[in-house]
């Protein structure tokens, strides 16, 4: 059963790791959501099975928030955004999308060589998963670069926060409860402040393209 | 080493089990299809209908017409007959199963789409040439991420044959491989574009523009054509066994005991019931893709594989 357990952590990171990929070829928006959604329900099982191998019982606390943070609020919120935008159906434009994935495989391959060492140091249960969890920072990075409109970019931000938080608990068995509730509150706060920042971007450009914040104007 | 007479049995069985029931999964596929999307469904044994009507049919032939023309339906079938009794679907137990590994196996897939490419362009067509074209455009992508999804899992049991893989895999102690969930994703991909399922091509269609498997097969009739209908129920039935064998390879009878194929029969029409209903349901969710996104579609499969032999070396080396 414990054997089980440890595997089904590396089980998760994969997860983790196939949302993030169906991510950066993802084109609808609504989608998008729900990849999200999928890849915080990962999260919080990965963490929820770590919590249980080290018996911690602070990170069943940490799963929870996860949970409520990641599979109900964040995503309800992201509804109704994508609803008051009126992109709910949006088709969104993807700049060669083979090109993307050929340097998502390039990511991946180079996180996984960096991680090997480190976590070779490390003495944590779900220390073989750090590499995957790099490459899913990484590839939400791509993500932002190559995403033109900004509700795809705050998507991939979001997914990077999650991927950092499953890195974490990878590399260290969880972190503080304190350090955890600040990420959280961050990520809450960045997610209100982008949601004002998207109406703003509207308001001046009557869309939602990022492109057009590049050239500076006089008026 | 003799053969053994329950290898036999095994081998005939499995063929004869293809061979008749290949029909049946299509017709089970269509039927879920037609209840998912609200829509009154054929009977599950219509492909037999359909198959009884064409061979009593007379077989017309273009005039300008090669003899490869009249060859090519039972290259076409003999190559998918083949494929249906290597994959071990009932017993890993099968006389002809060293003949052909994983590799050889894409190669026998590839050599029925090349001859039925050959045939479509042979009588000098528009829609024969571009459904050829097209045709082979699929194929040549779809090769890569196949055998990729393949060799995921051979590195787990350390050997090319697919007995060997489930042997391995449902054998032995049971064990989670995170790498097989990418091979998994990217083997459901490729065997939508193989056996030209909707976002790929839509088998129920004749319209000019997006049809690829149905413009490859129009000059056919009669006998011909029944031999190609059924080689391609053949073809569908081939890759759900190899996705089962590869990915859940429970049940399967082995040598040590024969009479578990008792057993195999019912778990194999439980596991293909299943995984025709999981086939109609990804038909009816998705909508067919333009021609020119299926390279990325392919793409997507391609890479998914690779990072599947990325993880194995990361996680389960």
């Amino acid at each position: 059963m414990i054997a089980l357990l440890t595997q089904a952590i590396n089980l998760f990171a994969a997860l983790l790791l196939i949302l993030a990929f169906a991510m950066i070829t993802q084109r609808r928006v609504l989608n998008l959501v729900h990849l999200f959604t999928a890849q915080g329900l990962a999260l919080a099982a990965a963490t929820l099975d770590v919590g249980y191998l080290t018996a911690q019982p602070h990170l069943y606390a940490s799963a929870a928030a996860t949970f409520l943070l990641k599979v109900v609020l964040l995503p309800a919120l992201l509804h109704r955004l994508i609803n008051r935008l009126q992109v709910r159906w949006d088709v969104e434009p993807l700049l060669n999308a083979p090109l993307t994935m050929l340097l998502g495989i390039v990511l991946v391959v180079f996180a996984f060589n960096l991680a090997t060492p480190i976590a070779a140091l490390a003495s944590s249960v779900a220390r073989s998963t750090l590499g995957i969890a790099l490459a899913s920072v990484l590839l939400s990075f791509l993500m932002m670069i190559t995403r033109a409109r900004a509700v795809a970019q705050v998507i991939a931000f979001l997914s990077m926060e999650n991927s950092l938080l499953f890195a974490a608990t990878a590399a260290t068995n969880g972190m503080p409860m304190l350090v955890e509730l600040g990420i959280a509150l961050d990520v809450l706060m960045g997610f209100v402040i982008l949601g004002v920042f998207l109406f703003q971007i509207r308001e001046q450009f009557d869309s939602l393209d990022t492109r057009h914040l590049e050239r500076l104007r006089e008026e | 080493m003799p053969i053994s007479p329950f290898a036999f049995v095994a081998q005939l069985l499995q063929l004869a089990v293809a061979l008749a029931a290949a029909p049946l999964l299509v017709g089970w596929v269509n039927q879920w299809r037609a209840w998912l999307q609200n829509k009154t469904a054929p009977s599950v044994l219509q492909p037999y209908y359909v198959l009884h009507k064409l061979l009593l049919k007379e077989a017309v032939v273009a005039e300008n017409a090669s003899p490869l023309f009249r060859v090519v339906p039972y290259v076409v079938f003999a190559c998918m007959a083949l494929a249906c009794a290597i994959v071990p679907a009932l017993s890993t137990d099968l006389p002809l199963a060293p003949a052909a590994d994983a590799i050889a196996l894409v190669g026998v897939f590839a050599l029925a789409r090349v001859f039925i490419s050959l045939a479509a362009m042979d009588v000098g067509t528009a829609f024969g040439t571009m459904g050829a074209r097209r045709e082979m455009l699929i194929g040549f992508l779809a090769e890569p991420a196949l055998l990729m999804s393949l060799f995921c899992a051979s590195l787990i049991s350390n050997s090319t044959s697919l007995t060997a893989i489930v042997n391995k895999v449902a054998h032995s102690h049971f064990q989670l491989y995170p790498s097989l969930a990418f091979a998994g994703v990217a083997f459901t991909i490729v065997s939508l574009a193989e056996n030209a399922r909707v976002p790929v091509d839509n088998p129920a269609t004749h319209l000019e523009l997006t049809m690829v498997h149905e413009a490859l097969i129009l000059e056919y009739s009669g006998r011909h054509l029944a031999l190609i209908e059924w080689a391609a129920s053949l073809k569908l039935f081939a890759y759900s066994c190899i996705g089962l064998a590869l990915f859940f390879p429970y049940g399967v009878a082995d040598a040590h005991a024969p009479l578990a194929m008792l057993v195999a029969l019912p778990a194999l029409a439980g596991k293909l019931a299943i995984g025709g209903l999981l086939l109609a349901l990804i038909e009816t969710v998705s909508a067919k893709m333009r021609i020119f996104r299926v390279p990325e579609f392919l793409a997507t499969a391609f890479v998914l594989a690779v990072i599947g032999l990325l993880v194995h070396g990361l996680l389960e080396a």
